[in-house]
């Protein structure tokens, strides 16, 4: 018993990491109809420059905060200056999908020569200590991450559903030929969709790296590829599919990797990848996405 | 009431030219219709109006030119556009559609007007929770001119409404835009390739054909030309 809780606690420690980065692909998605492949590589992007900030003696909250206002400035402006010359939703996804994907490359490149390839230390921002759930010891860490996703779901979910950015949102996702008709302003609610994503991308970041305790330029790839798992599991445009598949496919992952013999941690994408399978087989719309999704 | 003026205008699509200098009126609560064939470039007629796509030429309301101007500033001066094929939300709700629509004004004004719809299309109340990809072909029309109305505009520019729609649906469509716009004093120029019932709805109209205005009178004028009766009323 104690060893499953420990188990169901790291996986979820992982899936917290997947969610929050599915989270920023599916807002992407939800706002422009578009996959940003760069997502992960901007997310340690800003993360090395909260660690600038942390270094230069900025608490580590408030440098997640200001990582993030940068996340929301750079996305946005990725938007602005190169999806849109690329015809923005309109345009040819498949050109857009090798511009993120060139951009991956340029950033994981350019953190290199910026902040070098080794990693960096940075401190656990929830602290080392343990408390005991069912006898298992589970690090605060796991359960404060878990309170910061919980608080990331409610708080998109609200400005999605409660707001009149989150209707404008959902509006240009839905038709953005009339959106602009109705008198919404496309392209700054574009930019906002998009800096808003970065900015929950940098959260990802810099959770990730208070995990590891260290920061370097490949923290964030597999995590990329797990994150997209997620999103494709819960749906591309449903916020909270992103996050339960991203709790899904952590804790499904663990404990596989953990009870199931020949599945060692080598083949620990795996698990993952079969449950994605199978439910797409059932569901082509993923779990939480709407039937529409998977026409498209 | 609001005056437009369309002079001399001209729009297309990169190389292509539709529009080779069209000019028409609409004064105040008037409903003008253009009637045209498939292709004659109704659509881009209006798409050129509203600031969807660059042009040449003049389109003033009440005497200032706002040419070139995006649909969301045309939206503000009042002019709202209710799109070929509708243009609802389909991923919205209906509530949500029309609030979308009242974008620009207060939320005690957009609480005000969605009721206000809601009661003259009962069939919209009925689907208020609903969401607009679920709704007949004559139900998304009446939520496009609902969600369009939405904005308290001077001027709505509607592109063929009856298109898709029964015949009996396309009546009733036009009755209720005939008593919405008498009722509020809204301009209305449609675009219509049936020119039945828009003519019956309509004071004026102007005859469409490859880009260019080559008639224009009268609903009743327009009604009793042979070559519109044989071209556009099937008689
Ligand atoms: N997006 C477009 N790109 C190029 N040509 C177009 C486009 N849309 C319409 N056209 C052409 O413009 C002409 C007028 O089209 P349109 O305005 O849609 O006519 P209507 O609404 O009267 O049927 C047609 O010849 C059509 O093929
Ligand atoms: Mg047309």
């Amino acid at each position: 018993m104690q060893l499953f809780v420990q188990r169901v606690f790291d996986g979820l420690q992982a899936g917290v990491i997947y969610a929050i980065l599915a989270l920023a692909i599916v807002v992407i998605f939800r706002a422009s109809g578009l996959l940003n492949f760069a997502q992960g590589e901007l997310a340690m992007f800003t993360t090395f420059i909260a660690w600038t900030f942390l270094d230069a003696g900025v608490p580590w909250w408030a440098a997640t905060i200001l990582a993030a206002v940068v996340g929301f400035g750079i996305g946005a402006l990725l938007y602005r200056l190169l999806i849109v010359r690329l015809g923005g939703p309109a345009g040819n996804p498949l050109a857009i999908v090798i511009v993120t994907i060139g951009l991956f490359l340029i950033l994981n490149d350019g953190a290199g020569i910026i902040w070098g390839a080794n990693p960096a230390k940075v401190p656990r921002v929830f602290g080392d200590g343990r408390v005991e759930v069912l006898g298992a010891g589970i690090s605060v860490q796991v359960l404060g991450l878990l309170g910061v996703l919980a608080l990331l779901v409610i708080g998109f979910g609200l400005l999605f559903q409660r707001t009149k950015l989150g209707l404008a949102l959902r509006a240009v996702t839905s038709n953005q030929e009339s959106a602009g008709l109705a008198g919404v302003k496309v392209m700054t609610t574009l930019m906002i969709g998009w800096g808003l994503a970065s900015a929950i991308g940098a959260l990802a970041g810099t959770f990730t790296a208070s995990q590891n305790a260290s920061v370097d330029t490949n923290m964030m790839q597999v995590a990329l590829i797990y994150a997209f798992a997620a999103a494709t599991l819960g749906g591309f445009d449903s916020p909270l599919g992103a996050v339960v598949g991203g709790l899904i496919i952590g804790l499904v992952s663990e404990l596989v990797v953990g009870y199931v013999d020949v599945i060692g941690p080598d083949l620990r994408l795996l698990p993952g990848f079969v449950l994605v399978l199978v439910v797409l087989l059932v569901r082509p719309q993923g779990l939480f996405g709407s039937a529409q999704v998977a026409r498209a | 009431m609001i005056t437009l003026e369309v002079r001399d205008l001209v729009a297309g699509y990169g190389p292509v030219r539709v529009l080779e200098g069209v000019s028409l009126d609409l004064t105040g609560g008037e409903v003008v219709v253009v009637l045209g064939a498939n292709g004659a470039g109704k659509t881009t007629l209006l798409r050129a109006i509203s600031g969807m796509i660059p042009v040449q030429g003049a389109v003033r309301l009440d005497g200032v030119d706002v040419a070139g101007r995006r649909p969301e500033a045309l939206l503000r001066k009042g002019v709202a556009h209710v799109p070929q094929g509708r243009g609802t939300f389909n991923d919205l709700t209906v509530e949500e559609n029309l609030r979308v629509g009242g974008f620009t004004r207060t939320s005690a004004e957009v609480a005000e007007d969605t009721e206000r719809w809601l009661d003259l299309f009962p069939r919209l109340r009925e689907r208020r929770d609903q969401r607009a990809g679920s709704m007949s072909g004559g139900e998304q029309q009446m939520l496009a001119i609902a969600r369009a109305l939405m904005s308290r505009p001077s001027l709505l520019l509607l592109d063929e409404p009856s298109l898709g729609l029964a015949p009996l649906v396309t009546a009733d469509v036009f009755s209720s835009i005939h008593s919405v716009v008498g009722e509020l004093g809204t301009g209305v120029l449609v675009v219509e390739q049936n020119a039945n019932l828009a003519l019956g709805i309509a004071d004026r109209g102007y005859v469409l054909e490859t880009g260019s205005i080559v008639s224009s009178g009268t609903a009743a004028e327009l009604s009793a030309d042979d070559s519109i009766r044989r071209a556009y009323l099937g008689v």
